[in-house]
């Protein structure tokens, strides 16, 4: 029988096995500005979490000393607010704090709703082909075609007055109808993963011994899909947090006196030329999560792309 | 442990079938607009009859495209077959149930040509090479990871590297791997998708090596897929040639190398080079013009006529154009698909069969004691030379040149 040369065998031998997700956290490891961002994005998600025990002040509270002199906002450093106050005299930086667990709010449930909806209708529709991708895909154009705003308008107003629509204040109705109508774009990747993936030799391998296809799927289709999914996933958060700033912007989200970065930039802005910090410190907070969650996406996507390893 | 299965020393030249493909048919429907309307088909096999004879290698080959994989796919069922039968051993695999195709599984496999998408790369080496033990229940716990370890020796791997990953191999190893992933059920009946094509040439003949031991230790059966007509010489007990989804020509090799009978093998033939440099003078080339037809659209009678030299030189007969010639026997046990097939059989071009021997070595399949090769005797002379004894130090530094023979023991 053939023997392997034996210096390949030590090469080998002298490294621990690597799986290719390994190899992907360590390759993004080595990515500084996707570290940076991973590193922000952890940071919100804390705030997010224990947000209400490190805020400086409750984030409805107006500073009565403020009210009493009569006077604005609190300048940025001023009378112990480190990001000044807003023009009723709340602490904007606890309302940023606290609009940083909206914002992670978004992010998740949005993102869920994409997954909840998109993973199942991309995997029926590239692993049955035939009819009934052709059926799902039309329908997933038609979503696509109608109009986004429109849509989750129509949904706020009819679940109004039902538990859902009174779910956390009502932004869980909000987020949800943002999943809504953001799903289309996960599904798709997820069909021309499977459409891609139940090609490949090793898939027509399994068929060969005759693995069941429930096992096909979860064993050899699912796992070579997830690391697009992720990326897709991650490189969708900033436009979730953007989409739920720009309803907010119009008036569609989170009540006074609760604030999300979006309605503190929509308030900011009526102030913009006397009081720029009102502004200032939402946008850059805003910024800096969807550059973060871009970085960290883009990331992830050159780790995992399995095209970079495999092929020495 | 496999026990081998007792290979008789020589096949007889007529055995009994394993495989029988019978008006066997493949078509790809062409699909288009809103409602997936099928608007035509990519006839990749279109009727083709022949059958594998237990424990023979069939080499098939063909340009890129003719349909061989789809060929070795339907004869496994991994392809739906259009029309036509297939049967495995006497039993006809298209009427079987979901559950009786999978027993079936186990007695036939595919080794496959790509050793980079071949293995899925998220499995450990060890979990790839349990699947098949795992789906028929041929072993559980301790003993399932001593049969793998068994395999990976048998393929010439370390079998200490279970929890290793596909992409840490070369793509020599990688194909061990594939090898012992379709040798794990036991199989009789083996495609082997142009299992060496992808590799380093240095690389080739170990693989190519490998595959001809395990078939006289097991008694394998072999449908060889090939794209030209070298490889698969010195491994086939019968050679299969086709051309856009049509078997042309079916015969052992002395026949195919020496007396082809038709013109599109003589233009294969063409293309190979012969070593002896006087049989090289003596033969006449053709070089095949134009574009293969396509499969979706073929040609009206012979579906090689767009491209024949015979069919020019006879003066473009009308039969050619009209009728497709029926693959008939011209030779004991050979035959051809050409209405003119005596005609190419008296022709010079592509072979030197005048007086010289075209190839030193001997033909094997030709008669008793055809089938065992020795090892390093069945491979190619083009591919023995530069074989590097280290084939995972990286692509192509073991490459062509003066490198030294090296023995596949
Ligand atoms: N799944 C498929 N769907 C549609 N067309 C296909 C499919 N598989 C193969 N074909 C077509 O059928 C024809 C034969 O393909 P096949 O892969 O069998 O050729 P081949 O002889 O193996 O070629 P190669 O040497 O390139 O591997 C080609 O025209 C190909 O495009
Ligand atoms: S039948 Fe005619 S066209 Fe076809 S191979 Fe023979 S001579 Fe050529
Ligand atoms: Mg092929």
């Amino acid at each position: 029988m053939a023997v392997q040369s034996t210096t390949i065998d030590r090469k080998l031998a002298e490294r621990p096995p690597a799986s290719l997700w390994r190899d992907a956290f360590e390759r993004l490891l080595r990515n500084r500005l996707a570290i940076l961002g991973a590193v922000i994005v952890l940071l919100l998600i804390l705030l997010a979490v224990f947000g209400p025990f490190i805020t400086p002040y409750e984030y409805s509270q107006t500073d009565t000393q403020l009210v009493r002199e009569a006077r604005g906002p609190a300048n940025p450093g001023e009378a112990g607010h480190l990001f000044g106050t807003d023009i009723l005299g709340r602490d904007l930086l606890s309302r940023i704090m606290d609009g940083a667990r909206i914002s992670m709010t978004v992010a998740l449930v949005v993102q869920v709703t994409v997954l909840l909806i998109g993973v199942p209708i991309g995997a029926l529709a590239g692993w049955f082909g035939g009819r009934i991708d052709n059926l799902l895909m039309r329908f997933t154009d038609i979503t696509y075609a109608f109009p986004d705003l429109l849509f989750i308008i129509l949904l706020t107003v009819v679940f109004k007055d039902t538990w859902f629509g009174g779910a956390m204040d009502g932004l869980l109705l909000v987020f949800v109808a943002i999943g809504i109508v953001s799903w289309v774009g996960v599904a798709r990747l997820v069909r021309g993963q499977m459409l891609s993936l139940k090609e490949t030799e090793y898939v027509e391998a399994a068929r060969a011994i005759g693995v069941p296809d429930r096992k096909i799927v979860t064993r050899h289709l699912l796992p070579n899909a997830i690391g697009p999914i992720i990326v897709a996933v991650t490189l969708g958060i900033p436009g979730a947090i953007l989409a739920e700033a720009l309803l907010a912007f119009i008036g569609i989200g989170a009540n006074p006196p609760r604030a999300s970065w979006g309605t503190l930039i929509t308030d900011g802005q009526t102030w913009m030329s006397s009081e720029p910090h009102l502004l200032l410190f939402p946008a850059i907070a805003i910024a800096l999560a969807l550059l973060s969650f871009t970085f960290l996406g883009d990331g992830l996507r050159d780790a995992l792309d399995p095209k970079l390893k495999g092929k020495q | 442990m496999i026990e081998p299965q007792a290979a008789p020393a020589a096949e007889p030249a007529t055995g009994q079938a394993l495989v029988e493909a019978e008006n066997l048919k493949v078509h790809f429907p062409i699909t288009s607009g809103l409602f997936q309307r099928t608007v035509g088909a990519v006839r990749a096999v279109d009727d083709i009859t022949f059958d594998i004879r237990k424990g023979e290698t069939l080499g098939l080959v063909g340009e890129s495209g003719c349909g061989k994989s789809t060929t070795g796919r339907a004869l496994i069922r991994l392809r739906e077959l259009t029309d036509g039968v297939v049967r495995f051993d006497g039993v006809d695999l298209t009427t079987l149930k979901r559950d009786q195709l999978r027993k079936m599984r186990r007695r036939m496999q595919i080794i496959f040509q790509d050793p980079y998408s071949s293995l899925n790369p998220r499995m450990t080496v060890g979990s790839i090479i349990s699947e098949p033990i795992e789906t028929h229940n041929l072993a559980s716990g301790r003993g399932k990871l001593e049969r793998v370890k068994e395999l990976l020796a048998l393929v010439g791997l370390n079998p200490n590297y279970t929890n290793r990953y596909p992409h840490e191999f070369s793509g020599g190893q990688r194909q061990r791997i594939g090898v012992a992933r379709s040798l794990a059920v036991e199989p009789e009946f083996i495609v082997c998708d142009e299992p060496i094509s992808a590799l380093d040439v240095s690389i080739q003949a170990q693989v190519l090596n490998l595959l001809v031991e395990l078939r006289e230790q097991f008694g394998l059966t072999y449908l060889f897929i090939a794209h030209d007509l070298s490889v698969v010489r010195h491994i086939s007990d019968r050679i299969g040639v086709m051309y856009l989804g049509k078997v042309v020509e079916l015969g052992p090799p002395a026949a195919i190398y020496e007396t082809p009978a038709h013109p599109y093998t003589r233009a294969l033939l063409s293309a190979v080079p012969i070593p002896d440099p006087r049989a090289e003078r003596r033969r006449k080339r053709v070089i095949l013009t134009g574009d293969v037809p396509s499969p979706a659209n073929p040609p009206s009678g012979c579906r090689f006529h767009t491209r024949c030299w015979l069919y020019e030189r006879l003066g473009r007969p009308e039969n050619c154009r009209t009728d497709d010639p029926e693959l008939r026997i011209v030779q004991p046990d050979h035959r051809a698909a050409c209405h003119y097939a005596e005609d190419a059989m008296q022709s010079d071009v592509g072979v030197a069969h005048i007086g010289a021997e075209p190839i030193k070595r001997k033909a094997f399949g030709a008669g008793p004691g055809a089938h065992k090769p020795v090892a390093d005797d069945s491979v190619p002379a083009t591919l023995v030379t530069g074989v590097a004894p280290d084939e995972g130090t990286g692509g192509g530094t073991g490459g062509s040149g003066t490198g030294g023979a090296a023995p596949p023991e």
